[in-house]
């Protein structure tokens, strides 16, 4: 059941002030500040916890190197400044899902600030400030009997999460929209997923977000009261959540009620945002330097060499591929989406495929088949070489598109040699004009009222002609030189 | 004096002559424990299976005539409470972790056993290693060996009485303001508070992780070292423990102090200080002078807000170590049915007053509004303070000084909080400076022992050590006994 | 100057601790006293002194990252008040 905000329409033209704030776990084999697997996904309750993460009376953290490795990548990435000296704060307060009482974050001398996130958004450039990255520790996990935190009379925890590597991005209130909100994050998570730090998973809760919204006059450079909303789950629901809340709170405005300064969740099911608690009551977390870890130094050559072990970025490699290849600004967005499918797509060309064929295939064909069963290319039986062998084929003439196309579809997850297969079966095109020739004509005797409809102006009448050709060879003509041939014969 | 092997040393020396085997060293500890500790209430728990297995495994090795063992090899210790044993009874002095049972070992106790060393039990302590008279534990008071009527000092009175009453040759205790120097000075013992982060800080119940150090009780500065040499070094388990490599402290233990140069703070010889106390140091001063040691007068101005620097720094750092106390993971719960009213409950019933004034006194110190004139202000003299320790050591080798203003207090005679912080004075600028610090016997004021404060600069162990090692070889105090003592083992 | 009871029932809150009337009005006092004395820092002068940020000098201590073994549910189990063999179990929490 939705609800439907109702109200006067506002009086004023507001603008929506939105600031989004990321919690990406990071890619480590072992938690933050002890050995434990970071990976938890899967493990039963409590099974990935030592003294250290369960905070046991007399244990001690230890920084996780690699850790600090993938904030500073991160902050490399975003364009951040990187400051010489850095360290790690506690952060006290008390709920079951933090054992020490103490969070171990950092507050007044992050390992890194003032950076920006660009991106394109219906053909103009959007541009959003990074206020900070910065390293802390992720809580456990509490599950509420009964799902509902309000009403639950008893509530389970599980450490497992319990000191994870967890990186802090947050966004300067620059954008403006939904759909920039979105854009950005999506940007955000690709840049993460593409530096190796973090696996994009939001489901799962390895990447997280939180909006701070607020509206005001257009025009005006105050800010309005500012509304925390979080349990957005999807990049929909981030959409969704956002664009419902810039609505009602112009609508609150409009009915010249007052905002309060609050967090409020998103409820799928509702479609709407609601009160979880007031941030007035809000936490002293009396924040001091931790004094069981020794800061951080980050000299300019180890900031160095952390930055030669970022690869080319999204925009940057797509940009590169349209000026190399060719290929459309729509295919290189889609080629870039992951690392992966990019690397694919280079290996493609470099094995002799024409850029644009691979580009064509694989943004279509090949994409089509690793949603529908779930297995990337890099993954399945075929694989990239399978691929380029296949595509070769297609290039060299050897073969037709749809010839082509069924084998895909058949060697795509087991595998196989496409050359091999093509000779064995004789699925080889046929490009003889001289063969096509014979078929031609025959085809054009069987299809009289075809022809004459043809000849009578009727464009769309030719491909009658054409497909009986093609099945008489069985699939294998040369769809372009049928067609030429055709022409030829019914125009004279 | 006993015939019978006191010390490490001696104990050491019997066992490889065969006059004696570790199982029957620790039968007479036992034996000695039930004689004294039911006044004295040194013990909180006993660790028996872990101890008889270790004096058997020790008597093996020792009757194999294995080359190489550690001296510490078949010798009963004890350890004060505040240092996890794995499967051990592990209470802090508080009710709140009655019944905890550590699954893993502080670093400093397993180098110990792995030592040989014969773990009799573990020892009572002011709740959380917070107080100056062992008055603060949830299981009763410690009383002094010397004076049963009387303190033995805090926080780790039981290490300190433990020692002094002869039930074992060593201890480790923990120093945070003066913790080991204090009760050893009141105890007639040895205590020695190594340099912040020479031994490992991972299993210690954290009460300030800033100043919380662990370091030996023993009858002899010798003995001291020796424990000191077998617990420190680098832990990577400890993200402050020092890289640093350890200087031998035995290897230069015997130089003496021709030619040092020593410092007096005349600081800590003001108007508080019993005159009986001021009249054994200087006592001892002349001691020092004698065997060719320079003495000068020094200054440290910022003591005198040292006090408070320590009462802002450590209330405010254990306020956030003992957040963990809240029934969910481990330890004591007041279940109330609701989350907060858990919380509040089992805090209130588990922590003692002077636990809860603490974290009282830490949270407002760090609270929004104060943080910046408590905590942040106190950092900043704690700076002060290193930094005039540092210019002083410029001009003198170490820093002697009484280690305590007064002797054993009788049992309830500071019921006023500020008075008994009053008494860290001399010890806790030592702290916040992270320096070593050793306190070694130097006479008696009416029957009560009084303790001489050797300091040296951070890193310097082996040297305050020495210095210490002097004096004490230059005196008879070491081989005092408490009458409550000789009375049983004459 | 004793604390007003609001400054320490506002402490006690952010501690957590549960304190009893008759423990209030002692802990106004005494710690009224307390920071009072302890308020003489504000005499000394740190305009030129940077605060200790660690009192070793250490900077820069990490470790690899390398899995250990860890405890395992048992163990960490062991010592709870409150499960339910896979999980710690905790009262309603409500609204903090």
């Amino acid at each position: 059941m939705t609800e439907t905000l109702r109200g006067a329409p506002a009086m004023v033209d507001h603008e929506a002030v939105i600031g989004l704030e990321v919690h990406a776990q990071l890619l480590t084999r072992s938690k933050m500040f002890c050995g434990c697997p970071a990976g938890y996904v899967g493990a039963a309750p409590n099974e990935n916890t030592c003294p250290v993460c369960l905070g046991l009376p007399g244990t001690l953290p230890v920084i996780n190197r690699r850790a600090v490795e993938h904030t500073v990548r991160t902050a490399l990435a975003l364009n951040c400044e990187i400051p010489h000296f850095t360290k790690f704060d506690r952060k006290n307060y008390f709920y079951p899902d933090l054992p020490k009482g103490y969070q171990i974050s950092q507050y007044d001398l992050p390992l890194s600030r003032n950076g920006h996130l660009e991106f394109s958004l219906d053909g103009r450039r959007v541009r959003c400030g990074i206020t900070r990255v910065h390293l802390e520790e992720d809580t456990g996990t509490l599950h509420h009997a009964g799902d509902v935190l309000q009403s639950a009379t008893s509530s389970l925890v599980d450490y497992n999460r319990s000191g994870v590597p967890l990186m802090e991005i947050v966004g300067e209130p620059d954008l403006r929209s939904a759909e920039e909100a979105r854009e950005y994050l999506v940007r955000l998570r690709q840049i993460l997923m593409y530096i190796g730090v973090n696996d994009g998973n939001l489901e799962e809760g390895s990447f997280r977000c939180d909006a701070n919204i607020s509206v005001r006059p257009r025009g005006s450079d105050t800010l309005g009261v500012k509304v925390e909303i979080k349990n957005m789950n999807s990049f929909r629901a981030v959409q969704r959540a956002v664009e419902y809340e810039i609505t009602r709170q112009i609508t609150v405005l409009g009915a010249g009620e007052t905002l309060h300064q609050e967090t409020r969740g998103w409820v799928e099911a509702r479609a709407a945002t609601v009160s979880q608690r007031s941030k007035e009551h809000a936490h002293d977390y009396r924040y001091f330097p931790e004094p069981d870890l020794a800061p951080m130094v980050l000299s300019v050559e180890m900031v160095e060499e952390v930055r030669h072990t970022l690869p080319e970025l999204p925009e940057a490699r797509a940009a590169r591929l349209v000026a190399e290849h060719g290929i459309g600004a729509d295919d290189a967005g889609v080629l870039t989406a992951t690392r992966e499918e990019a690397d694919s797509f280079e290996r493609l060309v470099a094995a002799g495929v024409p850029a644009r064929l691979a580009a064509n295939w694989q943004v279509n064909a090949v994409n089509g088949l690793s949603n529908a069963h779930h297995v990337p290319l890099w993954e399945s039986g075929l694989g990239i070489d399978g691929l380029a062998a296949l595509l070769r084929l297609v290039d060299a003439g050897t073969v037709n598109q749809t010839t082509a196309k069924e084998l895909l579809e058949e060697l795509y997850l087991g595998g196989g040699d496409p050359g091999a297969i093509v000779r064995e079966r004789g699925l080889g095109q046929v490009s003889d004009a001289a063969e096509l020739a014979a078929l031609v004509d025959a085809a054009i005797e069987a299809n009289a009222k075809a022809v004459a409809d043809f000849q009578g102006g009727k464009e769309g009448a030719l491909q009658a002609v054409v497909g009986h050709v093609m099945k008489a060879t069985k699939g294998r003509a040369d769809a372009k030189l049928v067609n030429r041939l055709l022409r030829e014969r019914l125009s004279g | 004096m006993s015939a019978a092997p006191e010390t490490l040393a001696e104990c050491a020396a019997a066992l490889r002559a065969g006059a004696v085997t570790a199982v029957e060293l620790l039968e007479r500890s036992r034996a000695r424990i039930a004689a004294l500790d039911p006044q004295v209430n040194a013990f909180l728990s006993r660790t028996d299976d872990l101890a008889d297995r270790a004096a058997v495994e020790a008597d093996r090795l020792l009757s194999a005539g294995t080359p190489g063992l550690p001296a510490l090899c078949g010798v009963p210790v004890a350890v004060k409470d505040v240092l996890c044993v794995e499967g051990a009874e592990t209470t802090a002095g508080s009710l709140i972790l009655r019944g905890f049972r550590p699954p893993y070992t502080a670093t400093a106790v397993q180098r110990l056993l792995d030592a040989g060393a014969v773990l009799v039990g573990k020892t009572n302590c002011d709740e959380f290693a917070m107080g100056s008279s062992n008055e603060n534990s949830a299981y009763g008071p410690v009383r002094n060996p010397w004076d049963l009527g009387r303190v033995p000092g805090g926080s780790s009175g039981g290490s300190a009485a433990a020692v002094a009453a002869r039930m074992v040759p060593l201890s480790l205790g923990t120093d945070t303001g003066g913790s080991i120097r204090q009760p050893a000075a009141l105890c007639g013992v040895v205590g020695f508070k190594p340099t912040y982060g020479r031994v490992s800080r991972y299993g210690l119940i954290a009460f300030a992780s800033s100043l919380d150090q662990v370091g030996p009780f023993a009858l002899s500065v010798e003995d001291a070292a020796t424990c000191f040499a077998a617990v420190a070094g680098h832990d990577p388990l400890d993200g402050t423990s020092s890289p640093t490599s350890v200087e031998d402290p035995l290897g230069g233990l015997r130089e003496g102090v021709d030619g040092l140069r020593l410092g007096v703070p005349h600081e800590y010889f003001g108007e508080g200080l019993d005159p009986g106390v001021r009249a054994a140091v200087e006592g001892a001063l002349e001691v020092l002078r004698s065997l060719g040691a320079t003495l000068e007068e020094v200054s440290l101005p910022t003591t005198d807000a040292a006090l408070s620097t320590y009462y802002v720094i450590a209330p405010a750092e254990c306020s956030s170590n003992l957040a963990r106390y809240d029934g969910i993971r481990f330890g004591m719960r007041e279940d109330r049915g609701s989350l907060l009213e858990t919380y509040l409950r089992t805090r209130d019933a588990g922590f003692g007053a002077e636990v809860k004034r603490r974290i009282m006194l830490g949270t407002y110190a760090l609270s929004s509004g104060y943080y910046d004139a408590y905590y942040r202000k106190a950092q900043k003299v704690r700076t002060l303070i290193a930094d005039e320790f540092s210019r002083v050591f410029e001009r003198v080798d170490a820093i002697v000084s009484p280690t305590s203003p007064v002797p054993a207090f009788p049992l309830g005679a500071h019921s006023d909080p500020l008075s008994m912080y009053l008494l860290d004075v001399l010890t806790v600028p030592v702290n916040l400076a992270g320096l070593p610090g050793v306190s070694v016997p130097c006479g008696l004021v009416d029957g009560l022992p009084v303790g001489l404060q050797v300091v040296a600069p951070r890193f310097l162990d082996a040297r305050a050590l020495r210095i210490a090692h002097a004096y004490e070889q230059a005196t008879g105090w070491r081989t005092l006994r408490p009458a409550s003592v000789e009375a049983v083992a004459p | 100057m004793p604390l007003t009871p609001d400054e320490v029932a506002h402490v006690a809150m952010l501690a957590r601790l549960g304190l009893t009337e008759e423990e209030r009005a002692r802990l106004a006092v005494e710690l009224g006293a307390i920071i009072d004395h302890v308020s003489a820092l504000n005499r000394v002068d740190t305009s030129h002194v940077a605060e200790t940020a660690q009192v070793g000098g250490l900077v820069n201590v990490w470790r690899e990252d390398e899995e250990r073994p860890p405890l395992g549910r048992r163990a960490a189990l062991a010592n709870a008040p409150d499960h339910d063999d896979e999980f710690f179990r905790v009262g309603a929490i409500q609204e903090q």
